[in-house]
């Protein structure tokens, strides 16, 4: 019983990590994309109809 | 208990999979490689790229190559299993299930070919997806099983990276380019070679034609010879197209003849333990040599590049 409790706590643990590790390489992306775009287009950006 | 059995009969129990398990399946240590090459490439090619799209780019390639890897585990599963140097990996372990390795080597080939499209140019980007679909199609699904020459062709895929890098600046392909192309592509046969001669009851027990298996330890010996001798005088074309000067002719003069003593030690070995150990020693030099030509490759060649624009 302690056997299936603690190796239930282990999965859960391992799945939390990947969840927290998946969430940080997204942000990470996010914030590529907007240097990026910021690099790539400059002050040009701005520069559009609104 | 295993959740899900495949057709070799690997248990496999995904939930368990950590972190680090889905960094291995990227195959970190060929990234790192590829990574260099490609930055060697970067750096030699004539113009220059904002510091940060440049990171960036490096860093699609590293991710291209991370998912060349996650497809390579995913279909060699099976031998993968059977060989002392790769069972511990994710995939014939049975921490991550084949269907994921696909999912994920699929889904980072799409986004490292885009990101570097929208970083660099589509030229690099293309030169990407097909060194993925060479390095996961051409060699792992079709040469691998098929032939003793599997590493020789599909040693193309290792040597498309600083190419990569290359057009990544310039947005075009060049001699200079094609010199560092061919110079990977030369040594990729001895490496290789070397290492299945002192591995090889691993490749026979998983099925796979490695030339010793194959054509025997003697022709494997004389192949290497041969390709040693070819990569040495290779190695001084950059010299010859103007990419380089005298400090890097030195260089590949000097590690140069330590491989090809190497390569003739090996040839001239007698069969048996003492052949394995002289194996091993040019496997092991042969990283070193890659690694050292390509930093003074570097070293000399931005000092050329530097002494044309100043």
């Amino acid at each position: 019983m302690n056997d299936l409790k603690a190796e239930d706590d282990a999965l859960k643990a391992a799945r939390r990590k990947r969840s927290v590790a998946l969430g940080l390489v997204l942000g990470v992306v996010v914030l590529v994309f907007y240097a990026l775009t910021i690099v790539k287009m400059g002050p040009a950006i701005f520069n559009r109809p609104l | 208990m295993a959740l899900v059995e495949d057709t070799v009969g690997i248990g496999y129990a995904a939930a368990e999979a950590r972190v680090g398990d889905y960094f291995a399946l990227l195959k970190p240590r060929v990234m790192s490689l590829v990574v260099f090459t490609a930055l060697v490439g970067m750096l030699l090619a004539p113009g220059t790229l904002h510091p940060f799209v440049a990171l960036v780019a490096i860093a699609a390639i590293a991710i291209g190559a991370g998912a060349s890897g996650a497809l390579n585990m995913w279909y060699d599963a099976d031998i993968d299993a059977v060989m002392t140097r790769t069972r511990n990996r994710p995939v014939p372990a049975g921490r991550i299930a084949p269907q994921d390795a696909l999912g994920i080597g699929v889904a980072l080939s799409c986004f490292s070919v885009g990101l570097l499209g929208l970083a660099a140019n589509w030229v690099a980007a293309a030169f990407l997806a097909f060194t993925i679909f060479f390095y996961a199609v051409v060699y792992t699904v079709w040469l691998k099983r098929a032939t003793p020459q599997n590493i020789v062709i599909g040693g193309a895929a290792g040597a498309f990276p600083p190419m990569v890098g290359w057009a990544a600046v310039t947005g075009s392909l060049s001699l200079d380019a094609a010199t560092l192309f061919l110079i990977i592509f030369l040594w990729t046969p001895p490496h290789f070679w070397a290492l299945a001669l002192y591995k090889k009851g691993d490749y026979a027990a998983a099925g796979i034609p490695m030339l010793p298996n194959v054509a025997g330890e003697t022709a494997t010996r004389n192949q290497i010879l041969v390709y040693s001798v070819l990569l040495v005088l290779t190695a001084f074309l950059p010299v010859l197209t103007g990419m380089t000067d005298g400090i890097y002719a030195f260089a590949a003069a000097a590690l140069g003849v330590v491989f090809a003593v190497l390569a003739l030690h090996l040839r001239l070995a007698e069969e048996g333990a003492e052949l394995r150990r002289r194996a091993r020693r040019l496997f092991r030099y042969s990283l070193a040599y890659l690694f050292v030509l390509f930093v003074v490759l570097l070293a000399d060649g931005l000092l050329v590049k530097w002494s044309m624009l100043g």
